[in-house]
C-alpha cells in the first residue's frame, strides 16, 4: 500500500521535474530573438489587429515597421499620434501623412435613385449583386443599401441612411474593410478634410443617367470649367476632383445644375 | 498491414473522433468558420496527435508498465491521465518553441493554433484509447495519426457547411451556434452510417 502510493507519487514528481529541465533548457535553447524595437513599435499600435494596415494583425505590421519594410504612419487606425510615436522609437521622422477617410461615391437614396424590381432576397449587397442585372439599382454603379459594408466595418462608422450608406467621418479609421466588400467598388478614401466631393462615379451617358437617377453626374463639365484652380476634370463622362488642388471654394457646388457636389 | 489499416480506417471515418467520439468540440465549433482556418487547425492537429501519441505511448511503455515495476507489484498504469497531460502540455510547448526556432514558415501557418491544442481532449483521448485497445507503439501512431485525419475531415466538411449557411436567411432563434450544433448533429448522423462498415 505505502510503496504504491510512494512509487505514484516518485514516478509523477519525476516526470514534472523532467518536464520541468527539459522545457526550460529548451526555451534557451530556441529562444528566438526578439528585435526589441518590434515590441516597442507592438506596444504603442492600437492592438485591435483590424488588418487596415495589409498586413496580418498589428504584430504583422510591428515586424514590418521594425525591419524598415513599412513606413511608420502605416497604421491607418492610429493615425498621426501613433505614427509620431514610432518615429520616435525608430528613430525617423513621422511626416505628416493626411488623415484619410472613406466616403460613399453615391447620393441615389430611396428618392432620388430609381430601382427596377423589388428585391426580396437577401439582404447583403454581396448576394444582390448577383441578382439579374446587378441588383435592383437600375443604375449600374449605384449603391444597393443592403449595408455588407454597415457589416464588415469594425468601427461603427458606416450606417444605411435612407437607402445609402454614409460614412460617419470622425469614427471612420480607413481602414479599407468597407472598400474590399462592396460588390460595386463605390467606396473611396477621401483626404478627411476635404470639403466637396462628387456624389457620383457612373460613366454612363447623360441620358441614360437621368433615366436612372436624379443625382447622377451627367458630365457636363461646367464645374471643370467653372474651377479657379483647375482642379476638376471630366473623364468618361464623370467629374473627379483632384484633392491636392482642391482649395475648398466651394464654386463648382454652386455651379453644378444638378447639385449633385457636396 | 491489414491490421494497422483496419485500425487507420476505424479511427479516421468509422470511429470519427468528433462525430462518433464527441471529443475535440470546442475547436471544432470555434474554429471552423473559414475552410482556411479550418485546415489549418487540423494540419495542427494531425502535427501534435502523431507526435503525442508516439511519445505517450513510449511512456506508457517504459514508464507506466515497465516490467521492473510490475515485477515488484507495483502497477502505475492508473496514473496514465495525470502523466498524459504533464507530457502532452509540454510536449506542445515545446514544438512550439521548436518550430520558431527552426522552421518559422511552419510556425507562422500553424502558429495561431498550437497553443490552442493544448486544452484539446482529443489529444487526450486518443492517448487513453491506445491504452485501453492495448496498442503498440507503431499502432498507437497510425492509430494517432488516423484520429487527426478524421478531425481534419470532420472540421473542413464543417467549415465548407457553415461558409455556405452564412448568407442564408435562418430564424432569428437558431444564428449561430444554435445552427451550427443543429449542422454538427445532422454531420453525426451521417457518419454513424460508416459503422455498418465492417472489415
Amino acid at each position: 500500500m505505502i510503496t504504491g502510493i510512494i512509487a505514484a507519487a516518485t514516478v509523477v514528481g519525476i516526470v514534472g521535474i523532467l518536464i520541468g529541465f527539459f522545457l526550460g533548457i529548451s526555451g534557451e535553447k530556441f529562444k528566438v530573438e526578439v528585435d526589441p524595437k518590434e515590441e516597442a513599435v507592438l506596444g504603442v499600435l492600437p492592438g485591435n489587429n483590424c488588418g487596415g494596415c495589409g498586413y496580418p494583425g498589428c504584430s504583422g505590421l510591428a515586424k514590418a515597421i521594425a525591419n524598415g519594410e513599412a513606413p511608420v504612419n502605416q497604421c491607418p487606425v492610429g493615425g498621426e499620434p501613433v505614427a509620431k510615436k514610432i518615429g520616435g522609437i525608430m528613430g525617423v521622422d513621422a511626416g505628416s501623412g493626411a488623415k484619410m477617410v472613406a466616403c460613399v461615391i453615391c447620393g441615389g437614396d430611396c428618392e432620388k435613385g430609381k430601382t427596377n424590381y423589388e428585391y426580396t432576397g437577401v439582404e447583403d449587397c454581396v448576394a444582390a449583386a448577383t441578382a439579374p442585372a446587378g441588383g435592383p439599382k437600375a443604375c449600374k454603379y449605384g449603391c444597393l443599401g443592403f449595408g455588407s459594408c454597415v457589416k464588415v466595418c469594425p468601427f461603427d462608422a458606416i450606417h444605411i441612411v435612407f437607402g445609402i450608406a454614409k460614412v460617419d467621418k470622425e469614427k471612420c479609421k480607413a481602414c479599407s474593410k468597407c472598400i474590399a466588400v462592396c460588390p460595386r467598388n463605390m467606396i473611396e478614401l477621401v483626404p478627411y478634410d476635404s470639403k466637396y466631393a462628387v456624389s457620383c462615379r457612373s460613366t454612363e451617358k447623360g441620358k441614360a443617367v437621368m433615366d436612372n437617377c436624379s443625382v447622377g453626374c451627367i458630365g457636363c463639365g461646367i464645374c471643370a470649367k467653372n474651377c479657379p484652380k483647375g482642379a476638376i476634370m471630366v473623364e468618361n463622362n464623370i467629374a473627379h476632383i483632384d484633392y491636392e488642388k482642391c482649395e475648398g471654394c466651394g464654386i463648382c457646388a454652386e455651379k453644378c445644375p444638378r447639385k449633385i457636389i457636396m | 498491414m491489414k491490421e494497422l489499416i483496419m485500425i487507420a480506417v476505424g479511427s479516421a471515418i468509422i470511429n470519427n473522433v468528433v462525430l462518433s467520439q464527441f471529443l475535440g468540440i470546442c475547436p471544432f465549433l470555434g474554429v471552423s468558420k473559414k475552410t482556411e482556418t479550418a485546415s489549418g487547425m487540423g494540419g495542427a492537429v494531425i502535427f501534435v496527435i502523431t507526435i503525442s501519441s508516439f511519445v505517450t505511448a513510449l511512456i506508457y511503455k517504459f514508464v507506466l508498465a515497465n516490467e521492473w515495476l510490475l515485477s515488484k507489484g507495483i502497477d502505475l498504469t492508473y496514473l496514465k491521465t495525470i502523466v498524459y497531460i504533464l507530457v502532452i502540455a509540454a510536449l506542445v510547448q515545446f514544438v512550439e518553441m521548436f518550430l520558431k526556432k527552426q522552421i518559422p514558415a511552419l510556425y507562422e501557418s500553424l502558429g495561431v493554433y498550437l497553443p490552442l491544442i493544448t486544452t484539446n481532449c482529443a489529444v487526450l483521448g486518443v492517448a487513453l484509447t491506445n491504452v485501453t485497445k492495448e496498442y503498440g507503439i507503431l499502432e498507437s501512431v497510425i492509430n494517432g495519426f488516423a484520429t487527426a485525419v478524421g478531425f481534419f475531415i470532420a472540421i473542413v466538411l464543417m467549415a465548407g457547411i457553415r461558409e455556405k449557411i452564412e448568407y442564408n436567411d435562418i430564424p432569428k432563434p437558431f444564428v449561430g451556434t444554435a445552427s451550427v450544433l443543429i449542422a454538427a448533429a445532422l454531420m453525426s448522423i451521417a457518419f454513424m452510417g460508416f459503422s455498418g462498415m465492417s472489415f
